[in-house]
């Protein structure tokens, strides 16, 4: 048992060498299928935390009047804050909008004037409300509309409303096109690999039946074959994760600026994750192709 | 120990039997000649032995043991009891010389002590000790033979089967491989050779069975060629 499986590892790597051009053949159409994929995860990645950050800019501003009271301000803060689809709501008080408008139009000099003019702050608080989902606004704003208290002066969703759903189609669009777009290029990548490597065999035919003829059992002959292409998708996986390295290393401070992710820094922080699911894809890929390619051979 | 009983078989086509009620048998220690023109069932015949192909009626045996009624996953282990030379050699040409018949060991599960002491063997015995190292491609057609040959026996089998096993040699080639399959012989293994060379029968002067059309049309115990 030990001696045939200590045989089986050293026929797969002698054929590994002996036949360099089709190894080589096949560990590049791995490399390129994981290099796909390694790519389709950052991506994902980054239109993941892009997204997020896009949902997390939109909101629901509800406008008090300047008169209301802070007790009711805080009734109806919290009555929204227990709402199960809101994630946060921030509140800013009186004080603190009159001094982000004084900062936004410091350099508008006919505004500051006006203002100065004014005995009283005109504006009133306001509370920011972000759902748990884009498409939980409706609801949040049903509900503001359904206390119609007389503390709220505007409530600015009808006014957003269009272009948060235009957000929301956008983001299930991505999201459902990068989807796809995954299961397709893995399809593609696992049918190359599968013909490659079931060409490379097709190459060892004739060998495979003379093993068989001189009484080799079919474990002994698929063995080395099997072996072959773990190496394949290791070698495959390693070669991937080499080429990302200085492509991710250059975008970083570039993605990093557009979408608030530097890739790099992803890629480094979850290397373990990315280097299993590489090299786990790559000899999954090259194992079962061994195996299928191999077994319509054995047939006696 | 090889009986062929009754065995007849055709093909997809209907037309052509590549056999017909087909019925000998061979002892042991035997050497056979099986003759007879392309295409009158000599490869057919031996492809049943080596379990390669299935008669449509009648059975063979390897002594007790119906032999088309071996399981797949127990073909090896049968197959192990016999030696193959073919025309074509059918070396494994990503090993050199050594390592081909060392394969067939491996394969049978002989320790590494046994491989190590029987390859030489087998390689001197059919005298190509200073080519182990060579690969198939490195070696002329003889050689290639003497190899597939020193493979054959190296598992010390009960019967060699060779189909055509000159069929690609020039005559000195074709005279060293026929006089080691008589060595082997002498030493007591069952031979079974088919051949379309006239000078090999004739000089064998051992029995020979003559084929026409899928069936055996001359049994001779100490045969010439006669077609």
């Amino acid at each position: 048992m030990f001696t045939s499986f200590r045989r089986i590892l050293r026929a797969g790597f002698i054929g590994f060498w002996r036949n360099a051009y089709v190894s080589l053949a096949s560990i590049f159409v791995i490399t390129v299928a994981l290099f796909v994929i390694g790519s389709t995860m950052i991506i994902d990645q980054l239109l993941t935390v892009s997204l997020s950050q896009l949902q997390s800019k939109v909101d629901i501003n509800v406008y008090f009047v300047p008169s209301a009271s802070q007790e009711d301000i805080d009734a109806l803060t919290s009555s929204v804050r227990a709402l199960p689809e809101v994630e946060m709501v921030t509140y800013t008080s009186r004080e603190e909008a009159l001094a982000d408008y004084r900062e936004k139009n410091q350099n508008d000099s006919v505004t500051m004037q006006a203002l100065e003019e004014l005995k009283e702050n005109p504006l009133g608080a306001t509370i920011a409300v972000q759902a748990r989902e884009t498409s939980q606004y409706e609801s949040i704003n049903q509900f503001l509309q359904e206390q119609k208290s007389p503390i709220v002066d505007e409530i600015n969703y009808t006014k957003n409303k269009e272009s948060i759903d235009k957000l929301t189609g956008i983001i299930d669009a991505v999201q459902q096109a990068s989807f796809v777009t995954l299961i397709v290029l893995i399809i593609a990548a696992v049918m190359i690999t599968f013909n490659t490597i079931r060409l490379a065999i097709y190459t060892a035919k004739e060998e495979i039946s003379v093993m068989r003829l001189v009484g080799a059992s079919n474990g002994f002959i698929r063995g080395p074959f099997m072996l072959q292409g773990v190496m394949y998708g290791v070698f495959s996986g390693v070669i991937a994760l080499l080429i990302l390295y200085p492509i991710l290393l250059w975008l970083g401070p570039k993605t990093a600026a557009f979408f608030e992710l530097n890739v790099f820094d992803y890629f480094v922080t979850n290397f373990a994750y990315i280097f299993g699911v590489l090299i786990g894809i790559g000899v999954a890929l090259g194992l079962v192709s061994s195996v299928l390619a191999i077994a319509r051979y054995l047939r006696v | 120990m090889i009986y062929f009983d009754n065995v007849s078989k055709r093909y997809n086509d209907g037309r052509s039997a590549a056999l017909e009620e087909v019925t000998f048998q061979i002892e042991p220690k035997e050497f056979v000649s099986i003759v007879g023109h392309s295409g009158a069932g000599k490869t057919t015949l031996l492809k049943m032995i080596i379990a390669e192909d299935k008669p449509s009626s009648g059975q063979v045996f390897f002594e007790s043991l119906d032999i088309h009624r071996i399981p797949r996953t127990r073909l090896p282990q049968y197959r192990r009891k016999i030696g193959t030379v073919f025309q074509d050699f059918k070396l494994l040409l990503h090993k050199t010389a050594y390592e081909n018949i060392a394969f067939a060991m491996e394969a049978n599960g002989r320790s590494d002590e046994e491989i190590a002491e029987n390859v030489p063997q087998a390689l001197a015995l059919v005298d190509l000790t200073d080519k182990a190292w060579n690969f198939p491609n490195e070696l002329s057609g003889g050689e290639k033979q003497r190899v597939a040959i020193a493979r054959a026996i190296v598992n010390q089998p009960d019967i060699i089967i060779a189909d055509e096993p000159t069929g690609n040699l020039d005559p000195i080639a074709t005279y060293e491989v026929v006089q080691i399959l008589r060595k082997i012989n002498d030493l007591g293994t069952t031979v079974v050779m088919t051949t379309h060379n006239k000078g090999v029968i004739d000089e064998l002067g051992r029995r020979v069975i003559t084929m026409d059309e899928g069936r055996i049309i001359r049994d001779d115990a100490t045969g010439k060629y006669v077609l």
